[in-house]
């Protein structure tokens, strides 16, 4: 082989090595873009709910509130809508029976007598008076109106039937069919019906368990991790910790939820479903990792910033918390940061405390029988109705956000505090 | 003359292998001693025995005796801060703290609670960066990470450190091999300024800097001490062969 040929052959080698990098980055991008693609796609009207400008007459009389001349609002509170409410839902459109009355109704949310309510609870001035209100539709006529149901399929195999399909056809012709701001995805709890079903309550899970992750792995795992590297002598007994580290940050997850189930349901009796019990289960299941990370951080202080601690007398501890842990703390930092968007993710452990069960208050302390992000898109994706397609690619999409956040969160800690030496 | 560190038959040993054997070897005081030799002959292995820094390597393990002021070093009764504060050490590498250079020279006045207060702090910072002759270059700028200096102007601030709690005694574990000739004859000339105060054991590569800053020299090879004399008598007229050919540049 001639110099030129030879000379040639690298080149073409490098070349060749290049495309087969930008090659592999391609495929994962286009995977990464396929995912975001499906789920946005699919997920993007979740935040939409449909709604219907229906009439309600606050009538004095009907609300029981005849004699009361200025009601305040806990007599609003306590007064009966049963009348008006029914007024109002059966108003929509003229019926000739009991069958065309429920499917009348049928067109509103389960939650629309709750909406009504609210209404006057929030405008008291309306009392006595013919208002029109935006009410949630309901997730047969939200999904019509997004144009997920078809049309065309026979009558028995489609959730609106005919007599609803020309009531929705009439209510868009008078322009009564709105879109608005699903305030129930962000600020409700878990429900049957998916158009006032929430993430709020798996929202504030996942934030109790990850803060109580974050309180019980971090101290934890960095002072075990301070331990084994700057104290520990080197011997089989510190050996075989170390092994055992290792081969607990590949256990299943899942095992991690056997262990919560036994031990803190069973032999402390903890609460089930709640966040506190799913917290503890997933710092078990963070803490190698983090140990791993936050050995690794310290490991890389160089040696010398040691000896020049010890050099003017400082002692093993002052040497360790004045210098090596601050200086380490970029690397623990991202490293809790990590392991904790893990923990977020994590959804086989929760299954196993409870935190499967269907929940509709929203949390508001750790106690509370809870649900979480990851599993809220379990349960979702297992439910018949079209509308929790939607949520769950919505709440998808909110974990995967959440997810981003935390690791920029985990490359800014790491950039801002590095140190050069 | 004072002999401020006397040692007899110290032998060290890293695990199974025996880095030092023997070594009888005083250190005068407000003298420099230099100790030199080829690579890995045990010098700063030696060193690093006179402030035990030598405990923090887990398989390393010291024998003999090494009196300071007639007080055995490795004596149980001995708190091994207490010798340190004694016994300040220079290091090969500039390792100053990626902190302030006030920080760097108040921490250890700080953990020994040497300063009255801020004011006298300020005076011990200020008269030990002084000593260490990197007053001027850095008094305006003392908030400022002293990892930020040149590499000479780094190990200067090192010593400042280590004068910073006042010790008797300053080791120096080959100062100057890390920086230029420049930075090297201003720690040389810091060096013999510094020994009206304190007592200096130094550690070179270099036989033109011991000849040049130490009034003893040690010769070390291969674990054993070969030689210990006065650097005058050491370099011009050698007791051993060995010596001799070392210093002529025979071998190592």
């Amino acid at each position: 082989m001639t110099r030129e040929q030879r000379i040639k052959k690298r080149y073409q080698a490098e070349k060749r090595f290049r495309m087969l990098g930008i090659g592999s980055i391609a495929i994962a991008i286009f995977f990464v873009l396929l995912l975001l693609f499906k789920v946005f796609s699919t997920g993007s009207t979740a935040f939409i709910k449909t709604t219907i400008q229906t009439e309600v007459d606050f009538n004095k009389e009907l609300l029981e509130l005849g004699d009361v001349q200025n009601p305040t609002i806990d007599q609003i509170k306590s007064a009966e809508f049963f009348d008006v409410t029914y007024n109002a839902a059966t108003g929509l459109y003229p019926y000739s029976n009991a069958d065309e009355e429920r499917n009348v109704k049928q067109l509103l949310s389960g939650n629309y007598e709750v909406e009504i309510k609210n209404y006057l609870i929030n405008h008291p001035d309306v009392l006595g008076k013919k208002v029109t209100i935006e009410l949630t539709a309901s997730d047969d006529l939200d999904q019509l109106h997004k144009g997920n149901f078809p049309r065309d399929i026979p009558e028995d195999r489609r959730r609106l039937n005919n007599f609803q399909l020309n009531i929705y056809d009439n209510l868009v012709e008078q322009g009564k069919i709105g879109t608005a701001f699903s305030n129930y995805f962000f600020f409700h709890g878990d429900s049957r019906d998916p158009e006032i079903a929430g993430v709020a309550g798996a929202v504030i899970g996942s934030f109790f368990s990850i803060i109580i992750c974050l309180l019980i792995a971090f101290p934890i795992a960095l002072m075990a991790a301070v331990y084994l590297e700057e104290f520990a002598p080197k011997n089989t007994v510190t050996d075989i910790i170390e092994i055992n580290i290792n081969n607990l940050a590949a256990v299943p997850s899942i095992v991690f939820g056997l262990l919560g189930l036994g031990v803190l349901l069973g032999v402390f009796g903890l609460p089930r479903s709640t966040a506190l019990v799913g917290g503890i289960t997933l710092s078990l299941m963070t803490l190698p990792t983090i140990i791993i990370a936050c050995r690794a951080s310290l490991k890389a202080v160089p040696p010398s910033i040691r000896e020049g601690a010890l050099a003017v007398g400082a002692s093993k501890v002052q040497t360790v918390m004045h210098h090596v842990v601050p200086l380490a703390m970029p690397g623990t930092l991202s490293g809790t940061i990590i392991g904790l968007a893990q923990a977020l993710g994590e959804t086989a452990p929760l299954l196993l405390i409870g935190m499967v069960a269907f929940v509709v208050d929203v949390p508001s302390v750790p106690t509370d029988p809870s649900t979480s992000l990851p599993v809220q898109i379990y349960l979702w994706s297992e439910s018949a109705e079209r509308g929790f397609v939607e949520k769950t690619s919505a709440t998808i999409m909110l974990l995967i956000g959440f997810l981003i956040i935390m690791n920029s969160l985990a490359v800014w800690a790491r950039q801002k505090f590095e140190r050069k030496w | 003359m004072n002999q401020k560190i006397t040692s007899k038959g110290v032998s060290v040993f890293y695990g199974d292998k025996q880095a030092l054997f023997d070594v009888d070897l005083n250190i005068a005081e407000k003298q420099v001693t230099a100790m030199i030799g080829p690579s890995g002959c045990g010098k700063s292995t030696f060193l690093r025995c006179l402030n035990r820094m030598n405990d923090v390597i887990d398989i390393c393990r010291v024998q003999g005796s090494i009196e300071m002021d007639g007080q055995n070093i490795y004596d149980k009764s001995v708190d091994v801060v207490q010798l340190r504060e004694k016994v300040g050490m220079v290091f090969q590498k500039p390792n100053p703290f990626p902190k302030s250079i006030y920080e760097n020279v108040s921490y250890g006045p700080n953990i020994h609670g040497i300063a009255k207060d801020k004011t006298h702090m300020d005076e011990i910072v200020e008269t030990s960066l002084k000593k260490a002759a990197i007053w001027e270059e850095v008094k305006d700028r003392l908030d400022q990470p002293g990892t930020g200096l040149s590499g000479g102007q780094q190990q200067r601030l090192c010593i400042a450190r280590a004068i910073s709690i006042n010790p008797d005694v300053i080791l120096m574990d080959e100062p100057c091999s890390a920086l230029d000739p420049i930075a090297t004859a201003k720690i040389e000339e810091l060096i013999d300024e510094l020994k009206a105060t304190y007592t200096i054991a130094i550690v070179t590569h270099s036989m033109s800097q011991a000849a040049r800053v130490s009034q003893y020299t040690g010769f070390f090879h291969l674990g054993k001490l070969i030689e210990f004399n006065t650097t005058d008598k050491l370099f011009k007229n050698p007791d051993n062969k060995m010596t001799q050919d070392y210093i002529t540049g025979r071998f190592g």
